[in-house]
């Protein structure tokens, strides 16, 4: 068990150094470096270039900045902005905490929701709770956010004139003067997360409400919800754990369109910015953050599951 | 050995029940005929539209639906129906062609390193793994933003990162067949690799490869349009549904008909692929919701 532990964490390890080994490579293979950047128009004054180089110290070999950065990410400090003066971790910070309270928002609301929903269509398959539910989820899984989006700011902010359409709070604000902008945001990721999570649970009760060991325990005289509660949800939300890690790595990184939409000063507004800036450096610090907690989520979900299933616990230790 | 002749009337006849099984679920009809709807409707538009769709009128600005302007006109002054009948053309044309070769070069890296096996196929998980755990936004338009947004960038690019979750996918499904009886028998006949891959585990991942084909052009489209809208897909005055959207936004609260038309457009198209798509796993045996969403 314990090696099998250590083994998953040495796994996730090499990944996120191999994210970071593609990063790094790939930010050197694309034309033009730090210097082009920064100096625009008047690159193509080489002594100038050439001093650029000579200050950023991208003279030495790759390998050696590539362990100077990768270094310094490891302790906290994530380098310079493309403008040489300012620390990406104060840039970062501020965005990834804002990306961390929609995140938040968004689950608080989406995932009791999913679950909810999820048991209730699973256990009335093909009736009509499902079949309106799953129709729902269709739609909300498959439309495009901004789409989705800007439905929601057209009805419930321009004709209903309900909550505001866009967020106006500056990056660095405190968590409370968010609200109540943030309300349309979330509401429209909790929908997408909702959707995905509750075909996910609704299939798994459907399958688990199948086992012979419910059968039996229906036939021993259990009653019905007793047998739900105890006997089908703990199995049949199993794999559920799975979705919701990858719903908040999704989270945490993927949702640059919303934030675009609704003007969200979250880390996915300041990747595009950086993207369009060609400030490297940022792109890469953000890349870094976002894969590392892909890997760091999945693994936790990973292993919840192994704690939870004894099967795969045992399956694991005989090999 | 008339095995070959058979297998392909075999194989015709299997087609043919798993369409009629498609078509037979009210899904997959859906799905299927909005699907055919919009292909037909990119091949025919440009000969169909009312309008040019970059003809520019001032007078028109931003002016209501009536009965010559079926959706009204944009801020430029076109005319919005025009502009959303052929609005789908260059995003199904991208993901038209970049689909099949992300399925094909996924599903063949897939197969190849699902059957070697061993370190190789260790390292290349743990890339697909890095790979995968990098948002897809941030990938694509990095390469965009270097290379340009035409469609000699687009569709190497999302043919290129689309293909990489089908290694996964083909990988997972090989190695189910992989320790089937007839593999070991094509093994002990003495076939050679690719000979195993072509006739024996192609034609057994084929069907999941499929399913998985339908469901990336589905996120595909959806990737194309976020970009379009976000400003990094289709550029102007080509007509594009996601850009449509973004343009018409800023007018929404006095003239929300520019946003209309594109939004039943793109969201039709893109229900109606994942409805087949799911048609077209129940049809084919494969649960689709086990899997997940990435």
């Amino acid at each position: 068990m314990l090696l099998m532990l250590i083994r998953r964490v040495l796994l996730g390890l090499v990944t996120v150094c191999i994210v970071s080994l593609i990063i790094f490579a790939g930010v050197e293979i694309l034309p033009g470096d730090a210097c082009t950047q920064f100096l625009g128009e008047y690159q193509a004054d080489d002594e100038l270039l050439a001093q650029c180089r000579k200050d950023l110290d991208l003279n030495r070999p790759a390998i050696d900045r590539f362990a100077e950065w990768a270094g310094g990410a490891m302790a906290g400090d994530l380098g310079l902005a493309v403008d040489g003066k300012t620390k990406i971790s104060s840039i970062v910070g501020d965005r990834l905490q804002n990306s961390l309270l929609l995140a938040l928002c968004a689950m608080g609301i989406g995932v009791p929701l999913a679950l909810m929903l999820g048991v209730i269509t699973g256990l009335c398959r093909d009736r009509m709770p499902d079949l309106i539910a799953s129709t729902l989820a269709i739609f909300a899984m498959t439309i495009p956010e901004f789409v989705s989006a800007t439905l929601l700011i057209l009805i419930f902010s321009i004709w209903l004139g309900w909550l505001p359409g866009i967020v106006l709070t500056s990056a660095s604000a405190p968590a409370a003067e968010f609200f109540p902008e943030i309300l349309l945001p979330v509401i429209v990721l909790s929908l997408v997360m909702c959707a995905h999570i509750m075909r996910m649970v609704r299939s798994s009760v459907i399958e688990v409400m199948a086992g012979d060991y419910i059968q039996m325990a229906t036939l021993k005289g259990v009653p019905y919800w007793p047998m739900v509660f105890r006997h089908a949800l703990p199995n049949a939300l199993l794999p559920a754990i799975n979705v919701v890690a990858l719903t908040i790595a999704w989270l945490l990184g993927g949702v640059v369109v919303i934030e675009v939409v609704f003007n969200y000063p979250g880390l996915g507004r300041l990747m595009i910015d950086s993207i369009s800036d060609r400030d490297l450096p940022v792109v890469q610090s953000i890349a870094l953050i976002v894969a590392s907690v892909y890997v760091c989520v999945n693994l936790a979900a990973d292993l919840l599951t192994m704690l939870a299933n004894p099967k795969l616990r045992t399956m694991y230790t005989r090999k | 050995m008339t095995s070959v002749a058979h297998q392909k009337l075999q194989n015709g006849s299997r087609a043919a029940v798993i369409f009629k099984d498609l078509v037979s679920r009210p899904s997959g009809a859906i799905g299927l005929s909005l699907v055919i709807f919009h292909v037909g409707l990119a091949l025919i538009s440009p000969f169909v539209v009312p309008f040019d769709y970059k003809l520019q009128n001032s007078a028109l600005m931003l002016s209501q639906p009536d009965a010559i302007h079926w959706l009204g006109s944009d801020h430029l002054g076109r005319d919005v129906f025009s502009r959303t009948l052929m609005g789908g053309r260059e995003a199904l044309l991208v993901t038209g062609v970049a689909t099949p070769l992300a399925v094909i070069w996924g599903g063949f890296v897939g197969i190849l390193f699902g059957l070697v096996g061993g370190r190789v196929d260790e390292v290349l998980m743990r890339i697909v793994d890095a790979f995968l755990s990098l948002p897809w936004i941030l990938k694509m338009l990095v390469l965009i933003v270097t290379f340009g947004t035409g469609i000699e960038v687009l569709i190497p690019t999302l043919a290129f990162f689309y293909g990489i979750p089908v290694i996964r996918i083909a990988r997972a499904a090989t190695h189910d067949v992989i320790a089937r009886d007839f593999v070991w028998a094509a093994k002990a006949r003495g076939h050679g690799r690719v000979s195993i891959i072509w006739r024996e585990l192609l034609p057994n991942v084929l069907d999941t490869l499929m399913v998985e084909g339908a469901m990336r052009w589905s996120w595909m489209l959806l990737a194309f349009s976020s970009l379009s809208f976000l400003g990094f897909g289709v550029s102007p005055p080509t007509p594009d549904w996601g850009l449509m959207i973004s343009d018409a936004r800023g007018f929404m609260s006095f003239a929300p008909w520019g946003v209309i038309g594109p939004v039943i457009a793109l969201s039709s198209l893109i229900i109606g692929i994942n409805l087949t798509a799911d048609a077209l796993a129940k049809a084919l045996g494969i649960d689709r919701a086990q899997k997940a969403p990435m």
